[in-house]
């Protein structure tokens, strides 16, 4: 089993869910037109995501494997209507902000492709682990692509924050310019910035193991 | 040792996977009926609540003493259904909210919009639309004060032909970017106004919904 330290690595960085698995695209380009935006479809599917993770690995030695994509399917769909009624009746402030986010969850094939890839294989804990490490790496990637369309596209960060996190989080909302790039917000913006953000990440990978390499070269040649 | 040796050698059989199946969908069915009637009450309060305290923003303050949001009558303008809340106090009309929608740039808005006795717009607000953040949703009021031009107007204020956004000779401010959006909200307020000239006597003839 991958100790903890790697899974971890893996759901931020390395095998991130939209800038390395190119998973979940749908939601990630339909609601980053704002950074609060990006930050709220992140933290929601975070939720689901442990918990869509946690239930397909305690149930993983009963599933048969020919039918398990039916039953995650299954599961994971039950789990996000659950989530969705409850916040509805007992949490409605939140809902009214979180409820757009939380009906785009269930296609989202990120979570889908960790029951099948991770939860089915591996114990609870772990996978419990996995779900909260890929989902804060989705959260990351989302608000990055949120930031720089609201950015470019409003002329400000974090708008509305405090609808999202409560008053206390105002001071995030930041106002720069008036006006800014139309295209941004609209869905073009979307997938610019997705291009640019896999090409950053690329960009930076290949200049590291270029350095890890010179140094290797230094350290045989002295 | 024996148990998950003869799960090893159920799980592949066919019967052993139409159970699961079976299993995995009638949990979900019964977790799902189960939590829709636990859920159902709280959610239904939480959205008349939600109406109710829309319907109060759109109301001046002290202008009534009843609860609009059970005070309610079904109408259509045109083939738009509308609801029309009648605000009274001391159980005489002192004005009414019209729940009512109309085609924006991406989908339905709806509104509530209130007018008082004397046919004058007391208050407007958007309460569900699909509109284009950072264009148009300044119809929201928590993004922008563009609704609160319209308090006060009436259907001779500005005279009709002027009801209508800058760009088509108006004298609402559409956005920057975007017209559509003003133009739909705007039209649908004057409708509403013309809804209430016309019919506001039938719905004051009624007697209070108990």
């Amino acid at each position: 089993m991958k100790p903890y330290r790697t899974i971890v690595k893996d759901g931020l960085w390395d095998n991130n869910m939209v800038a390395g698995q190119l998973l979940a695209m749908c939601p990630a380009m339909a609601v980053t037109a704002t950074a609060t935006n990006g930050l709220g479809m992140g933290l929601a599917t975070t939720v689901v995501l442990v918990a869509s993770n946690v239930l397909v690995a305690s149930i993983r030695q009963l599933v048969p494997s020919a039918v398990r994509i039916p039953i995650f399917i299954v599961l994971i769909a039950t789990l996000v209507t659950l989530v969705d009624m409850a916040l509805n009746a007992w949490l409605h402030d939140l809902y009214k902000v979180l409820g757009l986010f939380i009906a785009l969850i269930v296609v989202n094939c990120g979570i889908l492709g960790r029951a099948e890839s991770f939860a089915s294989k591996s114990p609870i804990a772990a996978s419990a682990v996995d779900g909260l490490a890929m989902g804060l790496g989705f959260t990351l990637s989302l608000v990055a692509i949120g930031s720089v369309r609201e950015l470019l596209g409003s002329g400000s960060l974090f708008s509305q924050a405090h609808l999202l996190l409560g008053p206390a989080f105002a001071f995030l909302e930041m106002k720069f310019f008036d006006g800014g790039a139309l295209l941004m917000i609209l869905p073009p913006g979307g997938f610019i910035v997705l291009g640019l953000l896999l090409a950053g990440k690329r960009i930076w990978e290949a200049r590291r193991a270029e350095r890890r390499r010179n140094l290797e070269v230094s350290a045989s040649a002295a | 040792m024996s148990e998950p040796l003869s799960l090893e050698r159920l799980r592949p059989t066919i019967p052993y996977q139409a159970a699961a199946l079976a299993v995995t969908v009638m949990t979900a069915s019964l977790a799902l009926s189960f939590a829709e009637g636990f859920t159902r009450g709280p959610i239904e309060h939480a959205i008349a609540e939600d109406t109710r305290r829309s319907l109060a923003e759109v109301l001046p303050t002290g202008s009534f003493d009843n609860d609009p949001g059970t005070d309610r009558l079904e109408a259509r303008d045109g083939d738009i259904p509308v609801v029309v809340h009648i605000a009274r106090q001391a159980g005489v009309p002192s004005a009414v909210v019209l729940e009512t929608s109309t085609r924006g740039y991406s989908g339905e808005i709806g509104l509530v919009v209130g007018i008082d006795r004397e046919g004058k717009v007391t208050g407007v607000r958007v309460t569900r639309h699909s509109e284009t953040p950072g264009l148009g949703d300044k119809i929201e009021v928590a993004k922008s004060d563009w609704v609160h031009h319209f308090v006060g107007r009436h259907l001779a204020d500005p005279d009709p032909a002027r009801w209508a956004v800058r760009k088509d000779g108006g004298v609402f401010d559409q956005f920057a970017g975007a017209t559509i959006t003003p133009r739909a909200v705007v039209g649908a307020v004057k409708r509403s106004l013309e809804l209430y000239a016309r019919e506001h006597e039938r719905w004051f003839a009624r007697r209070e919904a108990s």
